[in-house]
C-alpha cells in the first residue's frame, strides 16, 4: 500500500522457551510469518497456543528468544516506538487523565509541547472521544477506556499496531462497535496491524489474513486468506464457511476424544485443553 | 472507592482506615457519649468524698489548673517545645526513611545489602535504643530529636519500599514499551503509583513520632515540654496538673491525627488516587 515501509515484518523461525533442559517449557516452537505493510492479520488461538507470547516478542517486551523477528532490516531485542501495543486491560494510569494518558505515550517523542498537545487532540477525536479529555479512567466505560489506549497505542505514529486481545473484556455490543472503529482507523491511518484473539468472529471480520495457531507447543496450524470485501457481514454464507473451516481446525484435536472408543489416557495433553471461545 | 477492584491496581492501603474515612464525613456526635459519661461519673465520685485522698482530685480542680497553665504561658511553652521537636524529628525521620524506602524500593543491589539489616532493625524496639542514644547525644533536645527521627523514619521506610513494590507489573512494562528512561519509570510511574502506600508510612510517621514525643521527654529528662509537665506533677502529686497533661496530649495527639488525615485525603484527591 504504501512505497515508504516496503519491508513490512518478518518473523524467521522464532521458538521461545521457558526453563532449560528437558524440563523447558516451548512455549513456540518455529513459528515463521511475513506481515506485509499495511496488512491487518488476525492471529487466533485458544488459550496456551503462545499468541500472547507471540505478540510479546513482536513488541520487544521480551528478548529472549531464538530465531529472528525483523522489522526495517533490524532484529527486534528491545520495545521501539515504532511498534505501538493495546493491551487486554486498558493499562491506563489512573492518575492521569484521557488527555495525559495519552501525552504519557509521547514523553519521549521529538516533538514540541504544543505540536504534543496538537497530536493528542487529533487522536482523541480519532478514537470518537471528543469532550472526555479531562476525564480519568475511572470515569470511563471498559469500552471508552480501550478508545484510550487504542489513541495511546496510535499516538506515536507506529509502523506496526500489536493488539492484544483489546476486546477480550468488553461487552458483545461494545465490542462490535469498537470492532468497526479499528477498521475505520487502520483505513485511515493504513498502519500494519496484528491482532491476537481467540474469537474466531473477531479474526475473520478483522483480518486480512488469519493465523491459527496450535498450542503445546504454541506453531502455526494454517494461515486463512480472508478475501471477502469489506464492510463485511458475519451473516454471508463465505463468512460462515470460512467460520466453519477454521472452527473444524480446532474441533480437529478434539474429535479422537469424542469418536474413540478407547478409554483416553488421562496423561493425553490433547485432551485437556478446551476452545476458549 | 467508586470503582470495583478489578479495574484497579491494588494498592497496600490500611483498608479499615479508609472505611471509617467515609463514614466520618457527617459529625457524629455519638462519640462524645462516653468521654460525658466518664466526667460525670467521676466527678460524681469526688463530689461525694466517698474516698478520701489527695490523689483523686475533682474535674473543677483540674480546669482551674488548666485556666493557670494556660494563663500563664506554661502550657503553650511546654506544648510549643514538644511540637518543635515533634515536628523537627518527623522531618528528619520522614526525609531519610523515604529516601532509605526508595533505595530498598528501587535497587535490588540496595535491598540485598542493606534489607536484611533493616528487617532486623525494625524488630528492635525504640525504646532499647534509649540508653545508647542518651550516652551518645545526652538528654537535650538533640537527643529527643535523634529518638522521635527513629520513630518517624522506620513507617515511612517500610511503606516507601512495599508501595514500590506493590507497583503492578504491567505498568512496568507499559512504561518500557513507552520507552521510558530509569528516571521516568520513577517520576511518572513508580512514584504516583507508590504514593498512597508512602502516605500511609507518612500517616503512621506522624502518630509514632508523637507518641515518641512523650517517651522522649519521660526518659531523657532534660528541657520542657509536656512529658516534662506530666512528670513534674507527678512528683509534686498533682493530680490536677497529671490529668491535664493527659487530656492535652491526647488533643494534640487527635488534632495531628486530623490534620495528617485531611492533608492526605486531599493531595489524594487532588492527583486523583484513589485510596480504595
Amino acid at each position: 500500500m504504501s512505497a515508504v515501509e516496503p519491508e513490512g515484518l518478518d518473523i524467521l523461525h522464532v521458538s521461545k522457551r521457558y526453563g532449560a533442559g528437558d524440563s523447558a517449557l516451548v512455549v513456540l516452537d518455529d513459528v515463521s510469518l511475513h506481515v506485509r505493510p499495511g496488512e491487518f492479520v488476525s492471529v487466533l488461538g485458544a488459550s496456551g497456543c503462545g499468541k500472547s507470547t507471540l505478540l510479546r516478542l513482536i513488541a520487544g517486551l521480551d528478548a529472549g528468544y531464538s530465531g529472528a523477528i525483523m522489522m526495517g532490516g533490524e532484529r527486534v531485542c528491545d520495545t521501539s516506538l515504532e511498534r505501538g501495543i493495546v493491551f487486554q486491560d486498558h493499562r491506563l494510569f489512573p492518575w492521569l487523565t484521557a488527555e495525559q494518558n495519552i501525552l504519557a505515550a509521547l514523553r519521549n517523542a521529538p516533538l514540541s509541547a504544543r505540536e504534543k498537545h496538537d497530536v493528542v487532540a487529533e487522536h482523541i477525536a480519532l478514537v470518537g472521544l471528543a469532550g472526555f479529555e479531562r476525564a480519568y479512567p475511572h470515569q470511563l466505560s471498559g469500552g471508552m477506556a480501550q478508545r484510550v489506549a487504542i489513541a495511546r497505542g496510535l499516538v506515536n505514529r507506529p509502523r506496526v499496531l500489536l493488539l492484544d486481545e483489546p476486546f477480550g473484556a468488553l461487552d458483545a455490543l461494545t465490542r462490535g462497535r469498537l470492532q468497526n472503529e479499528l477498521l475505520r482507523i487502520w483505513e485511515r491511518e493504513r498502519i500494519t496491524m496484528i491482532l491476537v484473539t481467540h474469537d474466531v468472529d473477531e479474526a475473520i471480520y478483522l483480518g486480512d489474513r488469519v493465523v491459527t495457531m496450535a498450542p503445546r507447543p504454541g506453531r502455526i496450524r494454517r494461515i486463512v486468506d480472508i478475501a471477502l470485501p469489506r464492510p463485511r457481514e458475519r451473516t454471508d454464507p463465505r463468512f460462515a464457511r470460512l467460520r466453519d473451516a477454521i472452527l473444524s481446525d480446532f474441533s480437529d484435536a478434539t474429535t479422537p476424544l469424542a469418536s474413540n472408543p478407547l478409554p483416553v489416557p488421562p496423561a493425553d495433553s490433547s485432551g485437556q485443553w478446551r476452545m476458549a471461545w | 472507592m467508586r470503582i470495583s477492584l478489578a479495574r484497579r491496581p491494588t494498592r497496600p492501603v490500611c483498608a479499615c482506615e479508609a472505611t471509617v474515612e467515609t463514614r466520618r464525613r457527617r459529625v457524629d456526635l455519638r462519640g462524645v457519649a462516653l468521654p460525658i459519661v466518664a466526667v460525670a461519673l467521676w466527678w460524681a465520685l469526688s463530689a461525694s468524698h466517698v474516698v478520701k485522698s489527695g490523689l483523686l482530685v475533682s474535674p473543677v480542680d483540674v480546669l482551674r489548673t488548666a485556666y493557670e497553665q494556660a494563663g500563664s504561658g506554661a502550657l503553650v511553652r511546654a506544648l510549643l517545645a514538644s511540637l518543635a521537636r515533634e515536628a523537627c524529628g518527623f522531618a528528619i525521620g520522614a526525609t531519610a526513611g523515604f529516601l532509605l524506602g526508595g533505595a530498598l524500593g528501587l535497587s535490588r543491589i540496595a535491598a540485598r545489602i542493606v534489607g536484611p539489616s533493616f528487617d532486623t532493625f525494625k524488630q528492635i524496639s525504640l525504646f532499647a535504643w534509649i540508653p545508647l542514644i542518651s550516652v551518645w547525644f545526652g538528654l537535650g533536645d538533640a537527643a529527643k530529636v535523634v529518638f522521635l527521627s527513629l520513630a518517624a523514619l522506620l513507617p515511612v521506610a517500610a511503606h516507601t519500599c512495599d508501595g514500590i513494590h506493590a507497583v503492578p507489573r504491567k505498568y512496568v512494562e507499559l512504561a518500557n514499551a513507552l520507552r521510558y528512561s530509569r528516571l521516568q519509570l520513577i517520576r511518572y510511574v513508580l512514584l504516583p503509583a507508590a504514593l498512597p502506600s508512602i502516605f500511609t508510612g507518612l500517616y503512621l510517621a506522624l502518630i509514632h513520632s508523637w507518641l515518641a514525643t512523650l517517651g522522649a521527654e519521660y526518659l531523657l529528662v532534660a528541657g520542657s515540654g509536656i512529658g516534662n509537665l506530666l512528670i513534674d506533677g507527678s512528683e509534686q502529686f498533682r493530680m490536677d496538673i497529671v490529668l491535664f497533661g493527659i487530656v492535652v496530649v491526647g488533643v494534640t495527639g487527635w488534632a495531628l491525627n486530623a490534620l495528617a488525615r485531611r492533608v492526605e485525603r486531599t493531595v489524594l484527591s487532588r492527583l486523583h488516587i484513589a485510596n480504595q
